[in-house]
């Protein structure tokens, strides 16, 4: 696979990613809900507090952090890494099957 | 499954089921869609985390690789399953400010230890599981008496959290048991068979962000309509132990033992040591997380890192089963001993009709079907690898390719998730056999914990000692607890778990002594990295560096292990000045 889908995939794959990703669409719908579509009886059950407001807000903003995050330390997918990892489970198998 | 997982979800919604449950969410269209969005990315999550599986280890360990945040999160939330959810916010409206020993006392210093002093002779050892590790330090028979423990263990108990969320949908959205329990076993299935323990681990910390978002929010303004922290405090005053609720200390509500000194004793020995050591430390279905990490360091560091959101989770889980104490009236009416159409188990789902939205209501819904769904799974994805390593390549069919034992492990995912949603439908017509099954396995940790303990310090213990000590201890449990349940023995059920698990402790250490002195010891040097003290030189050297030199300091495991100690005792300290 060249290096370049390598990169892409990481990144889909790298859970901050997912979780960006969960948080920005549940923080948009809480946003849009709370700024126009929540009857007031409904607000009146949270104590007048616009739940859907506040909280789609602060989904958004984990969101972001989330962004920042993964782009700030992306995975690394250097050779000498993946060799690593591939040698570390060579070698735990290689114990294992000693162990039996 | 959780710590004292006993009296969870017992009695359950299932009362209150029918066209008017007083639990009924009205869900909207948009609920449903943010539902029907965290399935689909979980779904997603699996067939992503395909790619990665080439190899058994990568299917039933996340082939070692995966950073100390995500499996120090999952450790945590392999443990927030729905049934941790609302059962210790049950707690907390039963037992007010009580409940938090679950979690600072009867979690974090045991969670310290495994990382600190117990991690390196796991992760060191490379073993796959942790009844791979018995047979290392003990014997084969102790493997396969552990592993068939276990693997009965996990697949009921995937089971007991498929029938908890059935109900639990079934009285709030009212579909039926059956589709309920048919719909998330698929989910399961397909997510944890297609991805591997890389998709349960992604979801269990997928959900945890979820929980937490939904959690804050029911907190923050649960509080705010019952007039903050002072109103919730001035309204249980009134209420009949409402001045005991509020303390902490000496907790005769959550032990149920009158003599203040022994009810201490009973929360800082039975839960604090017995049963929070026992289960956080050996349990697999929680280990297995740390096993997947990428290096020493990362494994150590697993339980570390997981200690502290478990201490402040403790605050938005037990909180609003306060405020649901003083706020709900069916609860209310409970504490003050009546009768109530709601039980404390409904602790959540009542907060979240009284004062959710729609809209947010469905980010709620998603955290609790996603921590059911991932309490499962976490049962399903630790009960393959023990099945596939332990009795499958260590006993039965050894020697196969690990391609082989790669499409072992699928099948047992298939045919382990087949027999949790058997045992779901079997529970709904025997619903207290559930509450039997949670209870009786929650002592089993236990003398399994000792014998670790009696392997890890002694070098002197055989090979037949674990077995001996293991069976006897367990046999041990299973007595108290059927004494307990028959009524020969009339202590609450708190103090009969901590009853039971001194005795199972007592016993196992007893009989794995007497044992010992009387059977053959192993050599040294087939305890080499297993015993503390018999150590090789270089292996323990890397082992002490991992996480203590050359590493920056929040990543240094006394730092993490020490301040996760102290953020504990400051809890403690802060609710005692508010």
């Amino acid at each position: 696979m060249p290096n370049h889908d390598n990169k892409v995939l990481n990144f889909l794959f790298d859970l901050r990613t997912i979780i960006a990703v969960l948080f920005t669409i549940y923080g948009i719908v809480c946003v849009i809900w709370g700024a126009g579509l929540t009857p007031s009886a409904q607000l009146d059950k949270a104590g007048g507090v616009n739940i859907n407001l506040w909280a789609g807000v602060g989904m958004i903003v984990v969101a972001a952090l989330f962004v920042w995050w993964t782009l700030a330390k992306p995975v690394t997918t250097d050779a000498a890494a993946e060799e690593a990892a591939a040698r570390r489970i060579a070698e735990s198998e290689a114990e294992a099957k000693q162990n039996l | 499954m959780n710590v004292l997982g006993t009296q969870l979800l017992s009695g359950t919604v299932s009362e209150v089921v029918g066209a008017d449950a007083p639990l009924r969410l009205h869900a909207g269209v948009v609920d449903y869609v943010l539902v029907a969005t965290y399935f689909a990315l979980v779904l997603g999550i699996g067939f992503i985390a395909r790619r990665s599986v080439s190899s058994s280890l990568d299917f039933l360990l996340s082939g070692r690789s995966l950073p100390a945040w995500v499996t120090g999160l999952a450790f945590m939330s392999a443990n927030l399953g729905a049934t941790e959810l609302l059962g210790q916010s049950a707690n907390g409206a039963e037992f007010g400010i009580q409940a938090v020993h679950y979690y600072w006392i009867g979690a974090i210093p045991a969670m310290v230890f495994l990382g600190l002093f117990m991690m390196p002779f796991f992760y060191g050892s490379k073993v796959r599981s942790v009844p791979e590790f018995l047979r290392r330090r003990y014997n084969p028979a102790t493997q396969r008496f552990q592993a068939v423990l276990f693997a009965v263990a996990s697949v009921l108990l995937a089971g007991v959290n498929l029938y908890a969320m059935a109900i639990v949908v079934n009285a709030l959205l009212g579909w039926p048991l059956w589709l309920a329990i048919i719909i998330a076993g698929v989910v399961v299935l397909i997510y944890t068979l297609i991805g591997g323990l890389s998709a349960s681990i992604y979801n269990e910390v997928l959900q945890f962000f979820v929980i937490v978002a939904a959690m804050v929010p029911i907190t923050l303004v649960g509080l705010h309509k019952a007039g903050g922290w002072a109103g919730v405090k001035a309204k249980l005053f009134e209420q009949p132990n409402g001045h005991s609720l509020l303390h902490a200390f000496p907790a005769h509500e959550l032990t149920g033992i009158h003599n203040p000194f022994w009810s201490v004793i009973g929360v800082v020995l039975g839960l604090g040591f017995v049963t929070s050591f026992g289960y956080w430390t050996t349990n697999f279905t929680e280990v297995q997380r740390a096993f997947s990490a990428k290096d020493m360091s990362a494994a150590r560091r697993t339980p570390l890192i997981a200690a502290f959101p478990k201490t402040l989770i403790a605050l938005v889980i037990i909180i609003p089963g306060i405020i649901a104490a003083v706020t709900v009236p069916g609860i209310e009416k409970l504490n003050a001993g009546g009768t109530s159409n709601v039980q404390y188990n409904d602790v959540v789902p009542l907060l979240m009709q009284q004062l959710l939205p729609n809209g947010f209501l469905g980010v709620a819904l998603a955290g609790l079907l996603a921590s059911f769904m991932a309490g499962m799974a976490a049962n399903v994805s630790s009960l393959n690898t023990v099945f596939t390593y332990d009795l499958w390549q260590g006993w039965l069919r050894p020697g196969k390719s690990d391609k082989h034992y790669l499409n072992v492990g699928r099948w047992v995912t298939v045919i382990g998730t087949l027999i949790a949603i058997g045992t779901a439908f079997i529970a709904g017509n025997f619903g207290n056999i559930m509450d039997y099954i949670q209870t009786l396995f929650s002592f089993f940790n236990v003398p399994l914990f000792a014998v670790f303990i009696m392997g890890l310090l002694w070098k002197r213990a055989t090979g037949h000692a674990g077995w001996a000590g293991l069976a006897s201890g367990t046999a041990g449990a299973v007595v108290i607890f059927v004494l307990n349940q028959t009524g020969v023995i009339p202590i609450s059920s708190q103090g009969s778990s901590y009853l039971g698990g001194g005795v199972a402790l007592v016993i196992a250490i007893v009989v794995g002594v007497i044992v010992s002195l009387f059977s053959n010891p192993k050599r040294d040097e087939e305890l080499v990295g297993l015993v503390r003290g018999l150590v090789d030189k270089n292996a323990v050297a890397q082992a002490e560096a991992a996480g203590t030199s050359g590493v920056v300091w929040y990543r240094n495991v006394w730092v993490l292990g020490i301040s996760a100690l102290v953020l504990a005792a400051a809890c403690y300290i802060f609710f005692m000045f508010v």
